[in-house]
């Protein structure tokens, strides 16, 4: 790693010299739409030369993970170095270089449950954008009740026979490898007979089918598993304790659903997004709504901010991090009508000069229902937050 | 970088001051001071004084602990719980900040000294309308000799009527911004203060100036500049109360969740209703939520605080809108006995209406936010 990170106010002047001579203008064009996302992964087509050189100069100084430790390809950035970091992007405008399931979900879980031979193997493959993950946890009959799931692993000595079906998943059809909750143990109690297992999307008995929804883009697959061979080896933590595994991970989930990951462009107003967008706000109930908006973003992504101040200091958020799920997809909800209703009749044309908004619009609508729904969160709040009775 | 959650000190700071509160002004305190009909109580606010909390924000040159705004937010809070009524907010939060942005005149010096001792209470006359409305002063300071006559009414002073010594904002010329911001003692001839009976049986009053001599000594800073001292003390104020009102919600929300917990109908505790459960839910969310905006707008005022006022108005607009959800659900969930006199639940009720609009309500802030964002 290029940078003296002794102290912060020298951390960010090389900060930002390294950003002036290695972020490719086009990177610095202040995109957050979700086509300008670089997913990475074997199969992945990079929109530009500038796209595959800003992952590429960002993985070799551990900064697409930069609070991952450098010895599984971070940059062993502490929650402070990460907000300089973080700040100076927001400074240029700069895309994030890389984003992903394995980033934001898997990567957490194994560094908290993972053995060192684990976190060699899988994560710096993550950094470098080599290796795309999926989730498998939602099934046909496990959706609200996830801890229900049915799909099964037979123990067959050095391997599990591995069968069922995943529904939701989220570009399985593009990821290279699945981390899955299987029922290796059908006998206990539904929370401990489940493993967390890890496997290639290339392997026998693997298919996909891509679900059309409502925006008429297909980002979640069901997933079905036929006599799918999984080694051994393949397991984080212990077998039939996966469900410790998967809540750690949800919790990452519902932080990410919550503010796009790090909070990031709260601070740009609404009112520049509606204006770059041709709306002058002249109506009295659209300038409100906006505003309340605008409020309602700026606290929430103070809020994200605030608890990773906490979780950082060593007190864990826990289920506390239910409320950021709920807050945000609820707030992204709002925020899309607020758009829709500002575009007028030119957002409800699928190719309008509102872009992608109409498919965004109808996208958001899962925010509040996937990785838990909104209900889900304030039970979770209101029993395990609350202390209120069952 | 700034941090949102609490430091070492701030943390113990909060601790000792909730087990002094607990003690020494539970809620039921509040219930003798409106029985009674006094507004606060002076030997709470002299044993305040001895704890420093008076010259939270006084440098310690003039005998305060200077602890910043951060700091002065959380004893505010912690006093919202219990509806704890003092002249923290006039005196040691606004007076405070006005005088110590000029406390290199000696003047301004021995007033510091004296609001950390416990011995001088301020109240801020500002307001003329029923709204929050420092710019549209109207109020006039008319140049005599060498000194002012100041005529006019102001409203909604609150702590007015008890408060030692006034600061007085009143117009010195046409245009604008012409404001001067005045430091005169409240029983000077001319003025005539009437207690306004408030709905959170606090003080306030309406306030009349009828030629009030002033002299070039009262002004505080500079004639016609009143704003680059005033601003400073009103978003220390906006945050102060927002942060009061932080502490209100949750002090509604902690017997609401508790009467949740032990109350039953149907055979059942009505905690056990999800629909119950889910607004408990929400409310506890929008705490949270107002809680960061609080600890973002201290940072702001002690580490940038001229570039704080958007971060302030964030905080006073979440903190009305929290508010004003937490004590109306608290009535709700509560029922019949919510409505009574008798159970507490009501005075959190009219001392949030009166929190809101002190010093700007969630629409005048929405408005400073709007222009700040180029709304």
């Amino acid at each position: 790693m290029p940078f003296d990170t002794t102290n912060p106010e020298k951390l960010r002047a090389e900060i930002r010299a390294w950003l002036a001579e290695n972020c490719p203008a086009e990177m610095q064009d202040g995109d957050t739409t979700a086509d300008s996302i670089c997913w990475g992964g074997r199969n992945w087509t990079f929109q530009s030369d500038a796209q595959k050189q800003w992952l590429d100069v960002c993985a070799e100084n551990g900064l697409t993970c930069p609070t991952w430790p450098q010895e599984y390809g971070g940059a062993g950035f502490d929650r402070d170095q990460e907000k300089v970091w973080l700040s100076e992007l927001d400074r240029i405008n700069a895309r994030l270089p890389l984003q992903s399931f394995g980033i934001w979900m898997l990567g957490p879980a194994l560094l908290h449950f993972g053995s060192h031979e684990q976190k060699l193997h899988y994560l710096p493959p993550i950094t470098r954008g080599e290796i795309r993950w999926c989730q498998g946890y939602s099934e046909p009959g496990a959706g609200s009740d996830l801890a229900s799931v049915q799909s099964k692993g037979e123990d067959k000595g050095d391997h599990w026979l591995v069968n069922g079906q995943k529904v939701w998943t989220s570009y399985a059809d593009k990821a290279d490898w699945i981390f899955a909750l299987i029922r290796t143990d059908k006998d206990a109690p539904k929370h401990k007979g489940i493993s967390f297992l890890l496997f290639d999307m290339q392997s026998e008995g693997v298919s996909t089918r891509p679900i059309k929804l409502i925006s008429g883009a297909s980002p979640f697959c069901e997933t079905f598993f036929d006599d799918v061979k999984v080694p051994k080896d393949q397991i984080v933590g212990t077998e039939n304790r996966g469900w410790d595994v998967a809540k750690y991970l949800l919790t990452h989930e519902r932080e990410m659903i919550s503010g796009g990951g790090s909070g990031r462009g709260a601070g740009r107003s609404l009112a520049k997004v509606l204006a770059d967008a041709g709306h002058d706000l002249s109506e009295a109930s659209l300038r409100t709504e906006a505003i309340a908006c605008d409020i309602e973003e700026m606290s929430v992504a103070l809020t994200i901010e605030r608890y990773k101040d906490q979780a950082a200091g060593g007190k864990g958020v826990g289920d506390a991090s239910a409320m950021l799920k709920y807050a945000g997809t609820e707030l992204n909800k709002r925020k899309h009508e607020l758009f829709m209703s500002a575009g007028g009749s030119e957002a409800l044309q699928w190719d309008g000069a509102t872009g992608s908004l109409p498919a965004d619009w109808l996208r958001t609508k899962a925010n509040s229902i996937e990785g838990g729904t909104s209900e889900v969160m304030l039970s979770i709040i209101s029993k395990r937050v609350l202390g209120l009775p069952g | 970088m700034t941090n949102l959650t609490l430091t070492e000190d701030e943390t113990m700071l909060v601790d000792s001051a909730r087990g002094f509160l607990d003690e020494a002004s539970p809620v039921g305190k509040f219930r003798e001071l409106r029985d009674a009909g006094k507004a606060y109580n002076p030997a709470l606010w002299k044993q305040m004084a001895d704890l420093g909390w008076t010259g939270v924000l006084v440098p310690e040159d003039q005998g305060g602990i200077d602890m910043g705004h951060s700091a002065a937010n959380l004893l505010a809070q912690e006093m919202g719980k219990t509806l704890v009524s003092s002249p923290f907010i006039s005196t040691a939060v606004m007076a405070a900040t006005a005088l110590r942005q000029v406390a290199d005149n000696p003047r301004a010096a021995e007033a510091l000294g004296k609001i950390a001792s416990g011995d001088l209470t301020y109240a801020l006359a500002l307001d003329e309308g029923v709204k929050h409305a420092p710019h549209n002063t109207q109020m006039q300071a008319e140049r005599v000799g060498n000194g002012f006559s100041l005529s006019g009414e102001k409203t909604f002073v609150v702590d007015g009527g008890s408060a030692d010594r006034l600061l007085v904002l009143a117009r010195t010329g046409d245009d604008d911004g012409a404001l001067t911001l005045f430091d005169i003692p409240a029983d000077r001839d001319g003025i005539t203060r009437t207690a306004q009976n408030m709905i959170d049986a606090r003080d306030s009053a309406q306030i009349s100036f009828d030629g009030v001599e002033a002299t070039g000594e009262d002004v505080v800073g500079s004639v016609d500049q009143a704003m680059s001292v005033l601003n400073p003390a009103l978003r220390a104020g906006q945050a102060a109360l927002a942060a009061e009102m932080t502490g209100l919600s949750s002090g509604a929300f902690g017997m609401t969740v508790s009467y949740l917990q032990e109350r039953k109908q149907f055979g059942v505790l009505i905690g056990q209703f999800q629909a119950l459960q889910h607004r408990a839910a929400h409310l506890w969310s929008d705490i949270e939520v107002t809680t960061s905006t609080i600890a973002n707008a201290g940072r702001m005022m002690d580490e940038d605080p001229d570039n704080a006022a958007l971060a302030v108005s964030l905080a006073k607009a979440k903190a009305c809108q929290t508010a004003k959800l937490a004590v109306m659900e608290g009535v709700q969930m509560h029922g019949g006995i919510g409505m009574t006199d008798a159970f507490d639940m009501g005075f959190f009720m009219k001392r949030a209406r009166v929190a809101q609009e002190w010093l700007g309500d969630y629409g005048y802030h929405a408005e400073q936010i709007a222009k700040i964002k180029g709304y």
